[in-house]
Order: structure tokens, then sequence, then C-alpha cells
């Protein structure tokens, strides 16, 4: 399970050129982390990448936040 | 100046005059390219006579399975699109008043809606690569208008307030859009032509003759190229002077 949150976090920390440290549960992509709507396109690209699931477009909507990535993946996993 | 080996290059309406000398412009510059139209003999013949990184790629514009596969099936005989024309077009004239849903429709879903739905399903593959060129082939008449060509006018102008738009969305990821609008064409469109129609049209072009398609080309050339990186959000006229935009 924590797998699943050490490879987000990787990704996120990569793509958005953040300290890991900032990347809590519930800090936002665009309000915490500094990324603009077309970096949360590109971090939902990778992370289909990452997990070789399919997000949708109004499923990617919902994912704001650090813990949303890594709670949809698990839920998409099972 | 304007090399494009190693890139890749899908380019539609290819079985027509504009588009299959914008695919052998491309391909003489080094670039691999998918060749996609409706007919499939024209293009067969055109990837014969490129030889070497030709691929052809039927699909009819007009049916959305199709057209949402395409992308895919591009990136998957070439490796990659790392540059999209739209130049596939279809004309479907009429008075306003006498126009049919039919008539509107079809020439939006094709000149249009396909343009939209190729540029979104190369596009992933452009932000990853940090690199991408998407050329719209519009028309004069998209800036001027023209009677008996409502729907096509719309069609036309909706692409390049699309690339304008597009163009803002992707330019931190060194991906470009930009439009060409050429004027009158000698092509079988326009082959079809009355002497005195022709002479009509001249008689507005301050170069006195119709453009080749090989101009068009050149202005699709540029686009596509590493050397135009900074051009984005542009509709570049190659009319003769039919109309200073």
């Amino acid at each position: 399970m924590s797998d699943i949150a050490d490879r987000v976090r990787k990704i996120v920390v990569e793509h958005l050129g953040v300290e890991e440290e900032k990347v809590t549960e519930n800090a936002s992509f665009i309000d915490d982390l500094g990324a603009d709507s077309l970096d949360t396109v590109e971090l939902v690209m990778a992370f289909e990448e990452e997990f070789g699931i399919e997000i949708p477009d109004d499923a990617a909507e919902t994912i704001q936040t650090f813990g949303d990535a890594v709670k949809f993946i698990k839920e998409a996993q099972q | 100046m304007f090399d494009l080996t190693g890139k890749t290059a899908l380019i539609t309406g290819a079985s027509g005059g504009i588009g299959a000398e914008i695919a052998r412009v491309l391909h003489g510059a080094g670039a691999t390219v998918g060749l996609s139209g409706t007919r499939v003999a024209p293009l067969e013949e055109l990837a014969g006579e490129l030889g070497a990184r030709a691929h052809v790629l039927p699909c009819n514009l007009s049916e959305k399975e199709e057209v949402d596969g395409l992308p895919k099936k591009a990136a998957e005989a070439m490796g990659s699109v790392d540059i999209l024309v739209n130049n596939a077009g279809i004309t479907r004239d009429n008075l306003f008043m006498r126009m049919s849903d039919e008539e509107w429709q079809s020439v939006l879903d094709v000149n249009l809606t396909a343009a939209m739905k190729l540029s979104k399903g190369v596009l992933r593959g452009m932000m990853k690569a940090r690199w991408g060129r998407i050329v719209n082939i519009s028309s004069i008449v998209g800036a001027t208008g023209n009677p008996g060509q409502g729907n096509y006018a719309a069609a036309k102008a909706g692409l390049i307030g699309m690339s304008k738009s597009l163009a803002y969305e992707v330019a931190t990821r060194g991906i470009t859009v930009n439009a060409v609008a050429p004027g009158f064409i000698e092509t079988a469109m326009t082959e079809k032509l009355t002497d005195d129609q022709k002479a009509g049209i001249l008689g507005q072009v301050p170069m006195g003759r119709m453009g080749t398609p090989q101009e068009i080309a050149a202005a699709v050339l540029y686009l596509s190229s590493p050397e135009a990186g900074y051009v984005t959000g542009a509709t570049l006229h190659v009319n003769g002077g039919m109309a200073m935009l």
C-alpha cells in the first residue's frame, strides 16, 4: 500500500520539482505544489503509465491532492 | 535549415493535391510520413513514389471511430507523431438559405471536429516529448467569407480560433500550433472552374496567377521545422496578395 504512495510521491517530486516533505496527504497540486492545470493533466498521464491504469477525464478532475491520487490509484488497482 | 530527419509526420487528406505535396515536401526534408485519406489507391501510389519512410493510414474522417483510432494507428506505425498536419477538407457548397443541416454538419465534422480530435489524440506524445508541431490548413475564406460556403468558411475560421487557443495551452511544452490559409490554389477543386470563373478570381489576385500546392507545402514545412520554434498561434496566409491580412 505504502509502495503506491511512494511511487506517486516520486512522480510528483520529479514532475513538479518540489521537495519531498511538501508532498503531504492534503497537499493540493495546484494550490500547494505550484502546478498549473496542464501540469495536473501530465501528472495524470504519468500515473496512468506508472500503474498501467486508465483514468477517465471526469475522474481526473477529482484528483486535486496527493491523497486523492493515492486513493484513486489504490481503488483502481483492486 | 528545415531538416526533419528523425521526425514523424501525420498528414490527413494526403490523397488530395495539396496534401500529397505536403507529404512529399516533409518526406523530402527527412521526415517519416503517415499518409491518411479516404481513398486508398492514391495513398498507395504516393507511398510507392516516396519509397522508405512512408506509411499508408486509411481513415474516413466522417466516421467517429476511425478518427478516434487514427492517432494510435499512426503512433504504432511510426513510433510517434511529432508533426500533425490537419489538411483534409471537404466542401458541400450551397446558398445559406438552402443549406441543409446535413451539409452544415458534414463539413464541420470533417474540417473542424476531426482536426480537434486528432490534435487531442497526438498531444499526449508531444507533451511527453516536449516537442510537437500542429499545422492546421485553414483557408482564405475562413477570414474573408465566401458566398455559398457558410459551412466551409465557418469550419476554416474555427480552425484558426482553435489553433490559437491550443497554442496558448501547450506553448510551455515546446509544442507550436499554427494555421496556413491558402488562397486559390491549382488543385482538382479549382480545376472544375470555368475559364470565366478563373478570370474573375484572378482579377482579385495581385500576383495574377493561382498558387501551387508546392507553395502551400513550403509554408507547412517552415511551420513544422525546428527553426519555427518561436512561431505559434499564427496564421500564414499564402494567397498571392488576394487578401493582405
